[in-house]
């Protein structure tokens, strides 16, 4: 218990480290003490709550929803390459988003909410045509399989959202920054759109954190526990697909996060979903605000997509565990 | 209870299993059996039903498990699967927790101590304890196994369902294991059904049994309905001898090999036996099937070295069996591979004939001293005196197993006729000795040459026992006396 207590307690410090570096630094350095006494600098408490804390608030949203979606996914398929991005499912969100701006869709009723309800509808058919097409091909769902079908999935929505790009001519620079992530001149807006579908994507999955530590041991021991395998695993690819497009939507594909959180924190924490799940969530909220930063501060002025930088950190991690799985896996057998 | 009626299903359409029936009670514990490939598995998938069934039912206290909720399924009916690999690690405890899953309700955390009490018992019944916070990959495949069934057990279901439950476990877990579900099946009222790949251990443990074939059962009942030479070999295509387990009254099988060793073949001659003062010894190239009451390797079995050793009349050890076995040893012979007998007679006049019949020869080996003679149907209490009547029949050629006995009763029958011919007192009683207090006898066979299924006095094996053991015992007698009156 006390481990456990530790956990919480380690990524809690490591989120709010994270969100005062975030909020903290930048061209114009602020002193935290903006923070809780905003009279004391006005114009610096302006970019704080205006500019920075957006920003931080969106990539720790983004961070979360990836990371937590990443670890369902990961237990789900009992596979630790699995991630939003390696599944092909944030390109999928991507089509979607791009779509919309595209034709201009906007959807009754929805406002502003179409942008990310459609990008949860590209993540989630594209989530099922990837689980379907793995499983056509392998029933066994071998984890090569099922990172090789989410690259073919990838290769193809990419190229359908570059045929997008160039028949749009115009603000092609402003698409492709946004395809390979970023959170920046968001503002709160953006926040507001993202929020309630992480929040609802976010508790489906850890009301079935249960449920997920069952399945580690296979759909069909899952089931002689007791678990509704149909229901549940439905209701976890929604919800991840729920968080991916959600995430997608406001800040294009950021790659890796949904990787490097989880197995970072079962390394550490261990990989029982009802604390994994939850501490994914905060660790993801952390790295991707101190990505951001980075992002921003490393070339200041120009600013580095956000993308770049998870996945500089996050292949060099993908090799890793591919590596360590191979060899695991021919000395386990 | 448990009960399957016409059960029919596989994967997709195609029937792999067809029209199986049965009933286990509570408390009762069947054992399915069949050769790879006859739908074991399967049948068990269909039981705990992961495979829909396409015709039949399987009910658990009258209600169809199709009619269960899955959480109340798991409450009554708990699986053990074969083995499987995983991509990331639990604990022990953790995994074990698992068990209690069908028991957790609503939203949040409702861990009870009756989940925690449950847990902590189904680990110490598995012995795995010690290891509860060690990551379950780090253990080995038996370990792990124990750590499956452990999580099975703490579902607290009145049915368990086992695939192979002792795979990859030592013959010491085996045991273990299975005397813990049987205790719990008993204690619990449980009703256990679980596929064996082991014949004899399904038949030790079970009060039932079913042997598939090919998707049908071939025979289901008692194992000594089961179990059955010409049934297991017809289904597992493969030669069995069927045999009772030594100390419980279960059949057990053995498996006969159809490799040939390149025997050599072997011809037991009375020349062969070295007879010297210190013992007679008689050295086979091949093992010899054998049966007798010596002092080492009593019982059944095969041997290779046979030894009458001669001991002082006044010979007294508190562990002969241990100083024979040494004595051997020291001649440079391996104890586990040697008959031991001992006498007070002078070996060097022991009398080894060989008779030949028109199936082979047989030899008789006799040393007899009848300084002790007892009338057996006047025997009284008497101390134990080494002064004995040793009596080996060797023979050339295949004997069945009531031809042995058949051999030991001709043998005897001969003895005592030998001993009424010699007028041999019983000093106690005054009437007619029919043997010593300590008289052994050894029938051993070459089981090669001829088969020879009886031993009796009108076959004409049993007629050479009768006339060599009775010629062998009448010279050994007349050579003993006469030493005596020397």
């Amino acid at each position: 218990m006390s481990k456990n207590l530790l956990a919480y307690i380690v990524s809690l410090l490591l989120l709010g480290g994270a969100i005062v570096l975030g909020v903290t630094i930048g061209t114009v350095t602020i002193s935290p003490v903006v923070l809780w006494n905003p009279a004391s600098d006005a114009a610096a408490a302006n970019i704080l709550w205006n500019i920075r804390m957006p920003r931080v608030v969106l990539a720790g949203l983004v961070g979360a929803a990836l990371a937590i979606a990443g670890a369902a996914f990961q237990g789900l398929l009992k596979n630790p390459l699995a991630d939003p991005y390696t599944l092909g499912v944030s390109s999928g969100a991507s089509v979607g988003a791009v779509m919309t701006l595209f034709f201009g869709i906007s959807l009754p009723f929805l406002g502003s909410f179409t942008l990310p309800v459609m990008s949860m509808a590209g993540a989630l058919m594209t989530m099922f045509l990837v689980m379907g097409f793995a499983k056509l091909v392998d029933r066994s769902m071998k984890m090569e399989t099922v990172i090789l079908t989410g690259i073919i999935f990838s290769s193809f929505l990419g190229s359908l959202i570059s045929l997008m790009i160039a028949l749009t001519g115009e603000e092609l620079r402003q698409i492709i920054g946004w395809l390979l992530g970023s959170v920046s001149m968001r503002g709160w807006p953006y926040v507001q759109m993202a929020l309630p579908f992480i929040i609802i994507g976010s508790f489906v999955l850890w009301l079935n954190r249960r449920e997920l530590n069952a399945m580690l041991f296979g759909e069909e021991r899952a089931q002689h526990l007791g678990v509704d395998v149909k229901k549940r695993k439905l209701a976890i690819l929604i919800g991840g697909s729920v968080l991916t497009g959600a995430a997608v939507a406001v800040s294009g594909t950021i790659g890796f996060v949904g990787l490097v959180v989880p197995h970072m924190t079962r390394l550490v924490w261990g990989s029982d979903h009802r604390h994994l799940l939850p501490l994914s969530f905060m660790n993801g909220a952390a790295l991707l605000i101190v990505c951001d930063l980075a992002a921003r501060t490393i070339i200041s002025p120009t600013e580095l997509p956000i993308g770049v930088i998870t996945a500089f950190i996050g292949a060099p991690v993908f090799a890793f565990i591919f590596f360590r799985q191979r060899k695991g896996g021919t000395s386990n057998a | 209870m448990l009960e399957i009626t016409n059960l029919s299903g596989g994967y997709g359409e195609k029937n792999i299993i067809s029209d199986v029936s049965f009933r286990v009670e509570k408390g009762a514990m069947l054992g399915i059996l069949g050769p790879n490939g006859s739908g074991k598995s399967t049948l068990m998938k269909l039981i705990s039903g992961v495979l829909p069934a396409n015709v039949g039912s399987v009910k658990i206290s009258g209600r169809k498990i199709g009619d269960y909720p899955a959480k109340e399924l798991a409450r009554e009916m708990a699986v053990l699967p074969q083995l499987h690999v995983h991509a990331f690690s639990h604990t022990v405890r953790e995994t074990v927790s698992l068990g209690r899953y069908p028991h957790q309700q609503g939203w949040f955390s409702s861990w009870s101590t009756e989940d925690e009490d449950a847990v902590v018992e189904a680990m110490r019944l598995m012995d795995i304890l010690h290891y509860e916070k060690t990551q379950i990959d780090q253990l080995s495949g038996g370990e792990q196994q124990r750590v499956f069934v452990a999580q099975a057990l703490a579902q607290n279901a009145s049915i368990l369902l086992l695939d192979e439950p002792t795979n990859h476990l030592d013959i010491n877990h085996q045991k273990e294991l299975l005397d813990t579900i049987k205790k719990q099946a008993i204690e619990k009222d449980l009703t256990v059904v679980s596929i064996f790949h082991d014949i004899n251990l399904a038949a030790m443990y079970c009060d039932q049994l079913l042997l598939l074939d090919k998707g049908e059962v071939f025979q289901i009942g008692e194992p000594h309905e089961v179990i059955r030479e010409q049934d297991i070999e017809a289904v597992y295509q493969t030669r069995v001898i069927n045999h009772p387990h030594p100390e419980l009254p279960k059949p057990q099988i053995t498996l006969l090999p159809n490799v040939k060793r390149k025997t050599e073949i072997n011809n037991i001659k009375a020349e062969d036996f070295s007879i010297t003062a210190e013992r007679v010894l008689y050295r086979s190239r091949v093992p010899l099937k054998t049966v007798s009451s010596a002092v080492v390797n009593p019982g059944s079995g095969w041997y290779r070295n046979f030894m009458n050793r001669h001991v002082d009349a006044n010979y007294n050890v508190d562990d002969s069996v241990e100083e024979m076995k040494s004595y051997i040893e020291q001649k440079g012979i391996k104890s586990t591979d040697t008959i031991g007998m001992m006498t007070a007679v002078q070996t060097e006049h022991a009398i080894v004939k060989e008779y030949e019949g028109p199936f082979g020869t047989i030899i008789i080996a006799v040393t007899a001293g009848v300084g002790n003679g007892v009338d057996v149907s006047k025997a009284v209490e008497r101390t134990m005196q080494v002064g004995t009547i040793n009596t080996w029949i060797m023979v050339n050629g295949i004997l069945s197993e009531e031809a042995f006995i058949q051999a030991m009763i001709t043998a005897t029958e001969a003895k005592t006729k030998a001993l009424q011919h010699e007028q041999v007192l019983d000093p106690l009683t005054g009437t007619i000795a029919t043997g010593t207090s300590t008289d052994s006898c050894l029938v051993a066979a070459t089981q090669q040459g001829e088969q020879l299924p009886y031993a009796g006095p009108v076959t004409e094996v049993g007629k050479l026992i009768g006339l060599g053991v009775f010629e062998c015992t009448v010279e050994g007698i007349k050579l003993y006396r006469e030493a005596k009156r020397r």
